[in-house]
């Protein structure tokens, strides 16, 4: 029988037996996470480093600022400005949904609410630009509105959910203060909430803004007929814009084609990167801020 | 009149300040109110618009077009059910392949990372997620295909060739394969960020107990992590899931648009949004049309269906749900 309390003197320090298979499942545990989280970094760095290596060699300021076939200024412009369009419709929307969750819905009034945007947000974008070529294209022509219309329902539950979020970090002291004084809501809301919320409510848009830019399968629906040639302005038409640009050429296994499209892709990630990298950091920083005071 | 009466009068708010208040607050309640239930209308108008667009193609094929598999647009037969298995076969292998990855994923950033280094890596995978689809597309097509094509295809075909899925390979390297790792990339973002918030909900003290009962590491993620998560990491499946069901263009780059219903991972084959990505834009007949919003209706149900259970599943856990891109 084993005398239990004394243990033996000359036994090895290092485990041995069953402990010792247990500690390498665990090591090799371990091992399998790291390589995982080690597997998606080299994905995007492999991806990022063909964007910008390909792409690197198509861009020069011909590319940015001329037409087709020496640039494609106008699928930029055209871009930016269905982006601008969709952000117009969608970032009012948003915020007056996040402010209907904060000030309004109460706990179970914003269940429904919250639930809505989680499907809007589960939407496969294909889904959206089927809606909105039904809606508005179907037996007329293509527009950059529609266009921006898809986006902007991509947009709206990204928004909405990110401002409810700052929204919610406003000190109440502040609110009481405001209250106390006998201000009616609807100017604390105006003057106090959103003013102090702004800067989050910002960065939670430009997040939305580059998730949506670049969508490809609603655009291809509604605004994918197009003169690569002209720079245009007007939302009532097709206009020239990145995505299906790049899917267009992508499409054609055209060397030179395929050269284009790396570089708009640089222009376009290196956009979204930016921004989102950016915006993340300001929304840290913002929250933080909020929480603390 | 005494001093504190004046006081009284000059803080009482004037009349007309109190109608212009109360306006005020209708207004903005008003107007709040209008944008919540604008997002609600939107899915309902959505939904309505699918299936109005569908019904010349669903009072023609009826019930029958989700199991028929012949599409031949140039004789007015269309039937969605190899989409369906392509849809089926290449989301179920983006989630077999992608759940384990971004599930260790989540577990090394909350438990094995360094604080700094998690919060340079939790970022950097949430950004695969930023990349557009269009652009992994062209570089699944460009860059991927070929590099399945002549290595990962032929090795997998020698080595394990015995089973069906891993049959004979295409000359292309477009191929069911290289689809589903393309949406195997896409869901290891969402399951990895959600599951790293579930992670990180975990009470210390149940994991600090284990491992004072001389549980390792491992233990630890088997006996306490993992059990106390496991519903919420279903429901983060079902939110890749849905995304992998969903995506169009990348996929339509590089699955190679086949029409058969094919065992064999390595050969072309296509997906219900691929294929509403792909022939759409040139759709020429009004069935034609109304058959791709017929894929639309299949799609919409199944990813409503995954959301909704998602949501069920997870409203017990306050994850946000949603990825803040």
């Amino acid at each position: 029988m084993n005398r239990g309390l004394v243990p033996d003197p000359g036994a090895p320090l290092t485990p041995s037996g069953n402990l010792r298979r247990r500690q390498l499942i665990s090591r090799a545990a371990e091992i399998a996470a790291t390589a995982a989280a080690a597997v998606a970094i080299a994905v995007l760095v492999i991806v990022v480093w063909t964007v910008v290596g390909r792409g690197a060699k198509a861009i020069d300021l011909d590319f940015v600022f001329t037409g087709y076939p020496t640039g494609v200024g106008p699928m930029l412009l055209g871009t930016i400005m269905i982006s601008l369009v969709a952000t117009a419709m969608a970032m009012p929307l948003g915020v007056l949904i996040a402010l209907f969750l904060t000030e309004y819905a109460g706990t179970r009034g914003a269940r429904p609410l919250k639930l809505t945007l989680d499907l809007l947000n589960g939407l496969p974008s294909i889904i959206l630009g089927l809606f909105v070529f039904a809606l508005l294209v179907n037996h007329k022509q293509q527009s950059a509105f529609s266009g921006s219309i898809a986006l902007a329902i991509i947009e709206l539950p990204l928004i909405a959910r990110g401002s409810q979020e700052v929204l919610q970090l406003v000190p109440k002291t502040l609110r009481e203060a405001s209250d106390a004084l006998g201000v009616a809501r609807w100017r604390s809301v105006l003057t106090v909430t959103l003013p102090t919320a702004l800067g989050g409510i910002v960065t939670a848009t430009v997040l939305a803004v580059a998730r949506a830019a670049g969508e490809t399968a609603p655009l291809i629906l509604t605004t994918s007929v197009f003169d690569p040639k002209a720079f245009a302005v007007n939302p009532f038409e097709a206009l020239p814009n990145v995505p299906t640009w790049i899917y267009k050429l992508s499409e054609e296994g055209n060397p030179e084609g395929f050269t284009e499209a790396w570089g708009m892709s640089l222009l376009l990630v290196s956009f979204i990167l930016f921004a989102s990298l950016g915006a993340r950091a300001l929304l840290a920083r913002s929250k933080r801020k909020l929480s603390s005071s | 009149m005494s001093a504190s009466a004046t006081a009284v009068r000059g803080n009482r708010v004037s009349p007309l300040r109190r109608r212009a208040d109360r306006l005020g607050d209708r207004i903005l309640f008003g107007m709040c109110a209008l944008a919540a239930l604008t997002a609600g209308a939107i899915i309902v108008l959505v939904g309505y618009q699918i299936a109005d667009g569908a019904s010349p193609a669903i009072s023609k094929f009826g019930f029958g077009f989700v199991y028929e598999t012949v599409w031949q647009p140039n004789f007015g037969v269309f039937g969605a059910g190899s989409l369906l298995f392509g849809t089926a076969v290449t989301s179920a292998f983006a989630l077999l392949l992608g759940a384990p990855i971004a599930i260790a994923i989540g577990l090394f950033l909350t438990l094995l990372a360094p604080k700094g280094l998690g919060a340079v890596i939790g970022p950097l995978v949430e950004l695969l997620a930023a990349i557009p689809s269009v652009i992994l597309g062209f570089w699944g097509l460009l860059v991927l295909a070929p590099f399945v094509q002549e290595h990962i295809e032929p090795f997998l075909h020698s080595s394990l060739g015995f089973i069906p899925i891993f049959g004979a390979q295409e000359t292309t390297g477009l191929s069911v394969f290289t689809a589903s790792l393309l949406l195997t990339i896409m869901v290891i973002p969402i399951i990895a960020s959600i599951s790293r918030d579930l992670f990180r909900s975990v009470p210390a003290e149940l994991q600090d107990g284990a491992a004072a009962l001389g549980a390792t590491r491992w233990e630890v993620v088997r006996g306490i992590v993992l059990p106390t998560t496991s519903s919420g990491v279903v429901a983060a499946c079902l939110l890749g899931l849905g995304r992998a069901l969903g995506e169009a263009i990348a996929v339509s780059q590089v699955i190679g648009a086949g029409s058969e219903l094919q065992s064999s991972l390595f050969k072309t084959g296509d997906t219900l949004a691929s294929r509403i990505a792909l022939q759409f834009p040139g759709a020429l007949t009004e069935l034609h049309k109304a058959s791709l919003f017929y894929c639309g209706v299949i799609l919409l149900v199944i990813g409503l269906a995954a959301n909704l259970i998602a949501s069920w599943i997870g409203r017990r856990f306050s994850y946000s749900g949603t990825l803040s891109w």
